[in-house]
């Protein structure tokens, strides 16, 4: 897909340079004449938005590292009275990490359900998906950890409860645990491995986003209409200016959520409970994750037993790399997959349904809502798609990008 | 092909080559252990193995919470309906089956762990169902010996090892 490149250095040094080290190269090809599909809407800025989002809390979360304290006498107070209150702009670069997180997982679920719509997964981009899949673990992981280091009543909670899942497994999931925690329960040695932990995540998570960026370049990107590149002269256009410019204008536009989300109601997305310093004898009267998780949550409450709970929002994400596998059909996108359309709206609404149910109190109607809920969640991914595979009736597809383009200009073109 | 066949005596490259293997095994499970077992409970975490109870002070029907181990552990002074309710109960209808006798060495004192056996909450004494515990994360309902009734918690409330030191001392652990 990225074809020789043609960059040339203009100056001396850079020619010099280039035949030793062809950095310059490597990033013009990649970020300046690498072909992008001219029909792209600004479903395909979330990339961008999502590296933004990653250098935003590595830079905030370096800076909070400064001055926070990982041990469970200090760590409450080193937040929400030395950083919040006595580090200059320490409120700010706090707000900007608690909220920033929330944006982050935003946007990668916009990045998800876009690759979902338009099928994204598919061949030649499994490794792609799956990459992507990887790093969505890994995105959960860090927030879980960067979530108990505050260690305040929800975060000694939410600890509680994400690591006694491996209790789950019968015979040494006690001994487990114990090794998890450095003792019979959550405490100090817990939270200063976590910090560590939280700390070294996010460079696995950039690792993978560069490998995830690579082999987007080999593939190159899915388009709106789901068909490949055929013609990069009538098919594309060069990523400088055009991917660039748009990618910038949804960045700063995401930005302007992100300020007001960090100067108008900072506190929205946390929970007062949190605001309790952490209490290992009372477990605060409501237990919720943050609202990225819930619907993993009430996948985990829906399920009566245990084991099974576990086992059910373990597979409620690993299921999603296999999407490559149960979805079939040749066809892309769901612009010419009416039925897939109309199921993937479906499962949009589902997962928005078990978030709210996630944040709910537990009871009897409740739990069955949430086992329905739950019931067609895994039949969108194991049911619906492989019979949509093969018996969906879709529409036909374009020749070529250029003429999905055209075609939607008549006038234009004549 | 007559030469693929022959099988050639072991040389000196193949000996060096299973003895650096073997050695490289041995090492770098022998290196993984420390890296392993550095996460486990540390020895000044081990020392806080048994505390002292004070029971004298907690009158019929209260639950006072104590911290064992980093975590709680409920000694509940049961009131005789308590009692009775727990006792009065089928083997039957319970998901871990254990009598109240084998709960309890006084009838009037339960001495249980705090965390709830699903996914480690601390329930909320005189509440549920049953009027044992309610944990308020997932729902499980325990009655008043600690026995899961309802609920997706697996199992009764742990028993933590405890002697009475005398009518009015506890020692746990």
């Amino acid at each position: 897909m990225s074809g020789p490149s043609t960059y040339v250095p203009k100056s001396a040094i850079g020619r010099w340079f280039e035949s030793r080290l062809p950095v310059m190269g490597l990033m013009h090809s990649s970020f300046v004449s690498f072909p992008v599909p001219r029909n792209l809407n600004y479903m395909w800025t979330f990339g961008a938005i999502l590296s933004f989002m990653l250098i935003a809390q590595i830079i905030t979360g370096v800076v909070l590292a400064m001055h926070y304290i990982p041990s469970a006498t200090e760590a409450f107070t080193s937040i929400n009275d030395n950083i919040m209150r006595d580090v200059n702009y320490g409120w700010l670069i706090r707000y900007m990490h608690t909220n920033g997180a929330s944006l982050f997982f935003l946007a990668c679920y916009f990045h998800m359900l876009r690759g979902l719509y338009y099928g994204s997964y598919k061949a030649p981009r499994e490794l792609l998906w799956i990459i992507g899949v990887v790093i969505y673990l890994l995105m959960v992981g860090t927030a879980f950890l960067g979530y108990v280091l505050p260690w305040g009543s929800m975060s000694f909670a939410g600890a509680t409860v994400i690591t006694s899942l491996v209790t789950a497994i019968p015979v040494v999931g006690v001994p487990i645990a114990h090794w998890l925690w450095g003792g019979f329960a959550i405490g100090g040695p817990t939270l200063t491995r976590f910090f560590s932990l939280h700390y070294l995540l996010p460079f696995v998570i950039a690792a993978m986003v560069g490998l995830h960026v690579w082999a987007v370049h080999v593939t190159g990107q899915n388009n709106p209409d789901g068909v490949e590149v055929q013609n990069a002269e009538r098919d594309t256009v060069p990523f400088t200016p055009y991917a660039t410019i748009k990618d910038l204008f949804a960045v700063a536009v995401w930005f302007i959520l992100y300020a007001w989300l960090i100067f108008f109601i900072p506190n929205y997305l946390l929970d007062a409970d949190n605001y309790n310093i952490a209490n290992p004898l009372v477990t605060p009267a409501h237990v919720v994750p943050e609202w990225y998780l819930l619907p993993f949550y009430a996948i985990l409450r829906a399920i009566p037993n245990k084991l099974m709970g576990v086992i059910a929002l373990l597979a409620s994400i690993v299921v999603l790399a296999f999407i490559p596998w149960l979805d079939r059909n040749p066809v892309k996108s769901a612009k010419y997959r009416p039925a897939y359309r109309l199921f993937f709206w479906v499962f949009v609404a589902i997962c928005i349904g078990l978030g709210w149910i996630g944040s709910q109190e537990p009871n009897d109607t409740m739990s069955l809502v949430a086992r329905i809920l739950t019931a067609g969640y895994f039949g969108f991914f194991l049911v619906i798609m492989p019979v949509l595979s093969f018996t969906e009736k879709t529409k036909p597809v374009p020749v070529s990008i250029a003429d999905a383009v055209l075609a939607k200009k008549p006038a234009a073109a004549a | 092909m007559a030469a693929a066949t022959t099988i050639e005596a072991p040389n000196r490259r193949d000996f060096l080559f299973l003895a650096t293997g073997a050695v490289g095994a041995v090492g770098v499970a022998a290196l993984a252990w420390p890296f392993i077992d550095q996460m486990n409970p540390d020895a000044s975490t081990l020392a806080l193995s048994s505390i002292e109870v004070d029971i004298g002070a907690i009158p019929v029907g209260q639950i006072v919470t104590v911290k064992w181990r980093g975590g709680p552990v409920f000694v509940r002074h049961r009131t005789a309906k308590e009692i009775e309710e727990a006792q009065n109960v089928q083997l039957s209808e319970l998901r871990d089956p254990q009598t109240d006798a084998q709960r309890v060495q006084k009838p009037e004192w339960l001495i249980v762990s705090g965390i709830c056996t699903h996914l480690g909450c601390v329930p909320i004494g005189h509440e549920g169902k049953y009027e044992g515990w309610f944990c308020p994360c997932h729902g499980s309902m325990y009655d008043t010996s600690g026995r899961i009734r309802q609920g997706p918690a697996p199992l009764n409330l742990a028993v933590p090892e405890y002697k009475f030191l005398s009518d009015t001392k506890v020692k746990i652990g």
